[in-house]
């Protein structure tokens, strides 16, 4: 690790039964877009929240920012921006009153915060609504302000959590433009999404379901691990095709738009095993080209993967 | 502590109270709705009490005996009844509150110096119309006999003893009206209330609108959170108070016989003492129902046990104890003491150490429980 931000070892979160976070070891390098993916109730706020420092782990360690997360979170605290799941603004306070607010609470005061929050207003355009009421604001408006509120004091490290939920797809485009933007700057971002084409978007991934940690690299290195061929076929009969291929066992995934199917399998050449499948099925294939594997589809594969073998594993743990 | 976090979180709270007219609103509201309805509607002296009056004797001493009861301003005689039997059902259907029975030889015995009886029925089930029926129709009997005696030994020729009369002084409140003692007292109930409930959903409202999250995030320390969300609303207070204490005065009349700035002074440290108690509330509330509930539940004892509505002295002695825990009572103290009496701060000295001594331990209490972390 030559300059990890954020480390993490075995980290652990219970309530009461159940486990939220199990045994969670990653870090994250400086300056890096770190993306945190997984279905909801993976774990993911779980495990920022303890890296924010407020939720005490049951087991494991963690250290951020330099900080050790259970003995130090107020020194943690000084030093990241946190946007919530649910941008947490005062809704009858205006954008500006919000920001001035942050920045106060941050410990900026006088002519320092008026200065900080003019430079704000202005760097992320929100300077036309800095009298509008935070709650009269449309969903990609509040996320905005929600991201200048976590980055008021101009933290090294922020964490994000489902910043693009519920937000237009224009919002989500310029608010990843922003992050690339901080990422530029030298501030380390951990944002969790379950949007694939914002994982392609991180430099590094990890993928977490049901509390564990099931896989962390690069989106290449994500999908290569995966040895994942994919094909694109263009089928008379759709639907029979995809019954005939989904039922096939080295199958990962099937999905198709209109004609097209597309067709995605493990360790095996994927136009090879359509045209064998879909033969014995009597559906014509009317052309077939190799498919580039995504980042979805190793999330797909590495879901079904790991779905029938570790419910035999967790009733054993 | 870092006083620009406190200041901002102060500001804040004033932004949005300012924001909340229907808060605000009731703020102002509320405290008159009540100056008016507990000024004019209790009323603690039991005068005018229905009284029917039984006469067997129907002679001149008897009805010179109903017209002394009658001037004393606290019989109204609402009829005259025949018989136990209906005396029974005029105080059964609450007609009559009492009834004068007076026997029938009362004027002959009366003549012949022989013992006599009067008899006083009265519905106990007031209390109160028991002891101030007691009270003044046993002072009046007394007085008649001691004339009477003195009659007949005149009579034979003898200089009776002169009467001993007692002669009351009232002071503070000469008149004894209820208004003028409740009133003072009022300021404090009212702003128990409203700062209570004010601050209880506070913190619970931060919590129910997801903004507890970036709060308990940021490097914002609990006493400063504490100060800060408690120093706009002490505002709000004093100008709650004013505004009952003005109006009790040109209403009701309601002296002001000491030190204005004092008692304003004192009523710092008796608000402030509220709004954290609401803030340890919030502390504990999950919603902000829970919050208003909780404060609700406060008020009763608040009422019951201060001083407000029954003498403390006259209190069991675990209700005292409870009772001087609560910042009321010693407010009400304070108030009282400055509105009528025209105290001064060092005749008030144990009641300012106590108050203090509950604000401080209120804030530490409200900082503890106030964690930064969730769940
Ligand atoms: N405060 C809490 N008390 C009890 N269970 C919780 C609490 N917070 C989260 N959980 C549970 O932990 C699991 C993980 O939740 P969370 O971290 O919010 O998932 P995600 O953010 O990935 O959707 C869920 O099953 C959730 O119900
Ligand atoms: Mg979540």
């Amino acid at each position: 690790m030559t300059d990890a931000i954020i480390v993490t070892e075995g980290l652990q979160r219970r309530f009461g039964a159940l486990v939220a976070v199990a045994d969670i070891s990653f870090s994250v390098e400086r300056g890096e877009i770190f993306g945190v993916l997984g279905p909801n109730g993976a774990g993911k706020s779980t495990l920022i929240r303890m890296l924010c420092g407020i939720l005490d782990p049951s087991g494991g360690r963690g250290q951020v920012v330099g900080h050790d997360i259970e003995r130090e979170p107020e020194a943690i605290k000084r030093r990241i921006g946190y946007m919530t799941q649910r941008f947490s603004l005062y809704e009858d306070l205006s954008v500006e009153e919000n920001l001035r607010f942050y920045a106060g609470v941050y410990g900026l005061s006088g002519r320092k915060r008026k200065q900080r929050v003019e430079e704000l207003l202005e760097s992320s355009g929100l300077a036309p609504r800095r009298r509008q009421l935070a709650g009269t604001l449309s969903g990609g408006w509040k996320q905005r302000v929600a991201l200048t509120c976590a980055i008021v004091h101009d933290p090294p490290l922020i964490f994000l959590d489902e910043p693009t939920a519920g937000v237009d797809p224009v919002s989500r485009r310029s608010f990843w433009n922003r992050i690339h933007e901080l990422s530029a700057r030298g501030t380390t971002v951990l944002v969790t999404t379950h949007y694939m084409d914002e994982a392609e978007r991180c430099h590094r991934l990890a993928f977490i379901s049901a509390g564990r940690l099931l896989d962390v690299g690069t989106p290449e290195q994500i999908v290569a691990r995966r040895d994942l061929h994919v094909a694109e076929l263009e089928v008379d009969d759709g639907l029979a095709a995809e019954a005939a291929l989904t039922a096939h066992p080295a199958v990962d995934e099937v999905s198709h738009f209109g004609r097209v199917l597309r067709l995605a399998c493990v360790g095996i050449d994927a136009e090879m095993l359509a045209a064998e499948v879909l033969e014995e099925a009597g559906v014509a294939i009317r052309s077939s080209r190799p498919g580039r594997p995504t980042v979805e589809d190793a999330f797909v594969s590495i879901a079904k993967r790991d779905n029938d073998p570790a419910l035999a594993k967790r009733g054993a743990a | 502590m870092s006083l620009s976090r406190l200041l901002a979180i102060a500001v804040k709270e004033l932004l949005q109270l300012r924001r909340d007219r229907l808060t605000l609103g009731m703020m102002v509201v509320l405290p008159m709705m009540q100056l008016l309805l507990f000024g004019y509607a209790i009323d603690t002296d039991v005068r005018h009490m229905q009284t029917a009056v039984f006469d067997q004797d129907r002679s001149a001493a008897s009805r010179d005996l109903v017209q002394r009861m009658v001037a004393t301003g606290f019989y109204d005689v609402v009829g005259h009844v025949h018989g136990y039997a209906q005396t029974r059902r005029a105080l059964r259907s609450g007609e009559a509150s009492v009834a004068l029975v007076i026997p029938a030889n009362y004027e002959a015995h009366l003549r012949a110096g022989e013992p006599n009886q009067v008899q006083l029925v009265v519905d106990g089930s007031d209390p109160q119309t028991v002891s101030s029926a007691l009270n003044t129709a046993s002072g009046l009997v007394a007085s008649l006999s001691g004339e009477q005696t003195r009659v007949a030994l005149a009579r034979c020729g003898v200089q009776g003893p002169a009467a001993i009369e007692l002669v009351p002084s009232t002071w503070y409140n000469p008149e004894l009206r209820t208004s003028v003692f409740i009133v003072p007292g009022l300021v404090g109930v009212i702003l128990t209330m409203t700062m209570v409930m004010l601050t209880s959903m506070a913190i619970a409202r931060e919590r129910e609108r997801g903004t507890l999250e970036q709060l308990v995030v940021s490097p914002v320390k609990p006493v400063e959170l504490v100060l800060g969300k408690i120093a706009p609303f002490v505002v709000l207070g004093v100008v709650q108070m004013s505004l009952i204490l003005g109006l009790g005065h040109a209403i009701f009349y309601v002296p002001m016989r000491g030190n204005l700035g004092s008692l304003y002074l004192m009523a710092l440290l008796f608000i402030s003492a509220n709004l954290a108690l609401g803030l340890f509330f919030s502390t504990i509330a999950k919603t902000q129902q829970q919050a208003m509930q909780m404060s609700f539940f406060f008020l009763l004892p608040n009422i019951l046990l201060s001083g407000f509505m029954f003498p403390f002295a006259a209190m069991p002695r675990p209700a005292q104890i409870l009772g001087e825990a609560l910042p009321l009572t010693h407010f009400l103290r304070i108030v009282r003491g400055i509105a009528l009496k025209g105290a001064t701060m060092a005749d008030l000295g144990r009641e300012v150490v106590s108050l203090a001594a509950i604000l401080a331990v209120l804030v530490m209490l409200a900082s503890l429980r106030f964690s930064k972390k969730l769940a």
